[in-house]
């Protein structure tokens, strides 16, 4: 694919959603390679994005994804893998 | 009233595997596990698909075709359970004083199944928002507020005195009895009937632990799922039962010539404050309830003979719970026996409790220690001695069983025997 | 034994008052929070009234990292808990974290919550279900959250006696601070306005059908025709008196006697048991019936209930011996939210020498009571005694007096 799916705006979209966001961390920054712990999400708030994530775009995330995606970006393109892959298939 | 010492002189167990006292420590002393796919239900769009469920007739157990119809199952085995721990307590009804007999049932998830099968039919299977009055269940309030539990156990067992559910996430079944000690040591009550029933192995529960991944998805091999301080190990498996006792004033109960389990010696809880689900590896406030229990039986970490843990079956825990007994035990953590029943008849959530200082009790009875199931690959991280496979016999006076739950709770529950000298 | 408990902190979500200048304003005032629900539509369902509690935005008191992870309840409870501690002049952070704890009551938990997750997974899959699912329902997480938001790692517990729990875990509450934790948070804040909630409730026979706000919850009244439910409660901070005194608190009151019995399994011709929870908690108090200035009634609404508490009344009090109150008239019953807002009018009307008023009510002669109708009635307080029934026969009763 041309263009990634899954993108930085996604992510904040649903992870506003599903664990809003912790006092004096400003998602509009410059976060893609801040860890999720340093943005105030924890292990349980990871999961719960993690199953939006595959809700919304209808893929299934190795458990070791979650867990293994300590930023945004390796997220994001956690994601992306899934979703070419699945575009692919 | 100071001074007031309480102990067990009745109990009765239903778990996976071992319906009845009996069946229930023959199951522990053999190393045998009652973990299996999930009948209940078609498991097939779980993650994970393992439970330990009971082979459970309500019928066969004295119950009516009207208390089937308006208990939940948990409600079921509490009451079976509470009848059996009275009459093995030698104590009739008609003996009991009511005002001066309470109740206390944990539970920490209530009538989930009730409330999920309900559930289903006024929505129409999820269909409808504004679910349909006109197919409720008459009992449905029942399964609504789960104190229902304690107003069963208390009409079976013809108590009149203060009657609640504790309700503590997964320490409830400690935090029950640790209540229940409470009324007794302070007089308000002479006889408490008090255990923990939890019987959540229904569509909702697997689904919520599927999303937090707590539950372990090894469906392939259910009879070796449940894994606490193996190397391997991927999570809990969920079960379901009910354990209760009968507490008494010691002085009355020697009185009487009853046969004494054990003195609940000391109890304590607290709360990590740190997180509804996780935990903190270090294990400080385990710990602090540990020590605290231990300064309330009046017993050095030395005294105690056995442990038994928490022992989910998540890493998390496992590593959790070690550093806690090492950081209240010191170096007798290293030298005392630890284990897990979970590995056998998995984690009932709020009955558990009940359940392990039920395993306390007999260990301390048949002066053998029971196993963790399944433990054969070693986790480097958990270096105690956690008696793997085989039950150990040994001398046992004394036993701390710890729990650890969502919401942060961590209760500690020292058992030891009542003419034992302080320490 | 160590110094008596006292509270010193109050934080409320009324359906009729949102904080505690509201809620006790309305009460004196006489204003109703029972109005047609608006949580949804109950044009399909028999009962249509309830006391909502009114402007509550959760996103206004708490951060929002917590809203996605929270039932209604917890919310209210959490913001309550924040005002009861200010109230208190506590900053949990500038206290040793042992030294604090939570013990709550519920009856049912985040049945919203619940509901939806339900309603996913029956709906959608089982893949639709939130992670929150795991705790943001069960019935220990207002203990939980509150502990986690403040920093309280004392001893912690949670207590479902259904209304009758609002009592006991201020029971509870006491036995913690006797056994040496200096503060402990306590209290109940409920709500279950759900279609799911409304239907369970229905279920039970006991609510009133009337779609007249004013003539619907009718306790002591010969037109009785059962309750209307509401969402809210109260919580309180609890602290060894000593300790309060050693920090120089504004005390609202102590507690000084607690007593809690169960009903006789129907059918067995045994006597009902509120008289003797009643008169337990006034042998632990250590006063007579005659030191009682005046009741806040349970308040069933419902006929065979309402006799059986009002003979318990004068069985202790004599006839008319005693003023009796039901401020919950305004607000419907908020199941085990109900008692400790009963405690926080109980310890208002002693500051202020004050008895709010039971609205609506036009009592039956042959309860023999001495409701206080319509107008607050001053009047010379000193001990309140405070009753809560839950459905099954728990009875809880506490004693409370002012700060002297």
């Amino acid at each position: 694919m041309a263009t990634a799916a899954f993108t930085l705006d996604d992510l904040k979209r649903i992870l506003l959603q599903s664990a809003g966001a912790a006092e004096g961390v400003d998602l509009d920054g410059e976060i893609l390679d801040t860890e999720f712990e340093v943005l105030g999400y924890e292990s349980l708030a990871l999961l719960e994005t993690g199953g939006a994530i595959e809700r919304e775009y209808g893929i299934s995330l190795d458990d070791e994804v979650i867990t293994d995606a300590d930023t945004p970006r390796a997220l994001i393109d956690a994601v992306n893998a899934h979703l070419s892959t699945a575009g692919a298939a | 009233m100071p001074g007031r010492r309480v102990v067990i002189t009745g109990m009765e167990v239903l778990a996976p595997g071992g319906v009845g006292t009996k069946n229930f420590w023959s199951l522990l002393s053999e190393g045998r596990t009652a973990t299996r796919g999930i009948t209940f239900f078609d498991p097939a769009p779980f993650r994970s698909r393992v439970a330990a469920e009971i082979d459970f007739d309500p019928y066969a157990h004295g119950l009516s075709p009207h208390e089937v119809r308006r208990m939940d199952r948990a409600a079921q085995l509490a009451v079976v359970a509470a009848r059996g721990a009275l009459a093995d307590s030698g104590l009739e009804t008609a003996a009991l004083e009511p005002h001066r007999t309470g109740v206390t049932v944990g539970s920490a998830v209530g009538a989930t199944m009730g409330l999920d099968e309900e559930y289903r039919v006024v929505s129409d299977g999820g269909r409808l928002d504004l679910v349909d009055h006109a197919y409720a269940v008459p009992h449905l309030y029942n399964h609504l507020v789960p104190s229902s539990f304690a107003a069963e156990v208390a009409w079976a067992v013809g108590a009149e005195g203060p009657s609640t559910v504790v309700s503590t996430g997964c320490t409830s079944g400690i935090d029950a009895l640790g209540y229940a000690l409470e009324l007794v040591r302070e007089g308000s009550v002479d006889v408490m009937v008090a255990g923990a029933s939890d019987a959540p192995i229904s569509p909702i529960t697997m689904a919520c632990f599927d999303a937090i991944k707590a539950t372990t998805p090894r469906h392939d091999d259910p009879e070796h799922a449940s894994r606490p301080f193996d190397g391997t190990r991927n999570g809990f498996v969920l079960g379901e039962g009910s354990a209760f006792f009968v507490l008494e004033e010691w002085e009355s109960a020697r009185r009487r010539g009853a046969h004494v389990y054990a003195e609940l010696a000391g109890y304590a809880t607290r709360s990590n404050a740190y997180h509804m689900t996780g935990l903190r590896p270090d294990g400080a406030e385990m710990a602090e309830a540990i020590r605290l229990a231990l300064d309330e039986a009046r017993l050095a970490p030395e005294a105690i003979d056995y442990v038994n843990a928490h022992g989910s079956g998540t890493k998390q825990n496992d590593r959790h719970e070690t550093a806690a007994f090492k950081k209240s035990l010191g170096a007798h953590a290293y030298a005392t026996p630890v284990s897990s029943i979970k590995s056998m008849v998995g984690h009932s959530l709020g009955a558990i409790g009940s359940i392990e200082i039920a395993a306390s009790a007999l260990a301390m009875e048949h002066h053998t220690v029971p196993p963790t199931a399944n433990l054969t690959t070693p986790d480097p991280e958990c270096d105690l001695d956690y008696v793997p496979l085989h039950a150990r016999e040994q001398r046992t006076d004394a036993v701390l069983s710890v729990g650890s739950g969502f919401g942060g709770f961590q209760s500690a529950m020292v058992l030891a025997r009542p003419e034992r000298s302080p320490a | 034994m160590s110094a008596p408990a006292v509270i010193t902190g109050i934080g409320v979500a009324a359906p009729n008052g949102l904080g505690l200048r509201d809620y006790w304003a309305a009460t004196l005032g006489g204003k109703s929070g029972i109005a047609r629900l608006t949580h949804f539509d109950p044009s399909g369902y028999p009962a249509q009234l309830a006391g909502e509690v009114p402007g509550f935005v959760a996103e206004d008191h708490l951060p929002s990292r917590l809203i996605p992870q929270t039932d209604r309840m917890t919310r209210m409870a959490l913001a309550a808990a924040d005002w009861a501690l200010a109230d208190a002049g506590i900053t949990p952070a500038e206290l040793p974290s042992f030294d604090m704890g939570v013990v709550t009551a519920s009856s049912s938990g985040g049945f919203e919550f619940g509901q939806g997750e339900l309603r996913k997974l029956w709906s959608q899959g089982s893949q639709f279900v939130s992670a929150y699912q795991s705790f943001a329902w069960f019935y220990a997480v207002n203990s939980g959250q509150i502990s986690i938001r403040n920093g309280m790692k004392g001893p912690s517990g949670v207590v479902v006696s259904d209304q009758a729990g609002g009592l006991d875990a201020l029971a509870q509450a006491r036995r913690q601070i006797r056994r040496g934790t200096p503060l402990i948070v306590t209290g109940a804040v409920d709500a279950s306005l759900c279609p799911w909630g409304w239907v369970a409730q229905l279920s039970g026979g006991r609510m009133s059908t009337s779609a007249e706000a004013a003539r619907a919850y009718l306790p002591f009244d010969r037109e009785a025709r059962g309750y209307v439910p509401g969402e809210g409660g109260a919580i309180l901070i609890m602290e060894d008196a000593e300790a309060a005194r050693a920090r120089g608190a504004r005390v609202h009151g102590r507690i000084l006697g607690y007593g809690a019995t169960f009903d006789p399994r129907p059918g067995s011709g045994r006597p009902p048991a509120l008289l003797r929870a009643a008169r337990t908690a006034l042998a632990d108090a250590g006063v007579d019936a005659a030191d009682i200035d005046v009741v806040f009634a349970d308040a069933a609404g419902e006929p065979a209930a309402d006799r059986a508490e009002a003979e318990a009344l004068t069985a202790l009090f004599g006839i008319r011996g005693v003023p009796v109150t039901a401020p919950k008239t305004m607000t419907g019953r908020l199941y085990s939210g109900a008692a400790p807002l009963d405690v926080t009018a109980a310890l208002l009307a002693l500051r202020d020498q004050v008895i709010p008023p039971t609205v609506h009510v036009e009592p039956c002669p042959e309860y023999g009571l001495d409701l206080v109708l319509a107008q607050p009635r001053p009047a010379k307080l000193r001990t309140a005694l405070v009753l809560a029934r839950g459905h099954g026969g728990f009875n809880s009763a506490l004693v409370v007096c002012g700060p002297e």
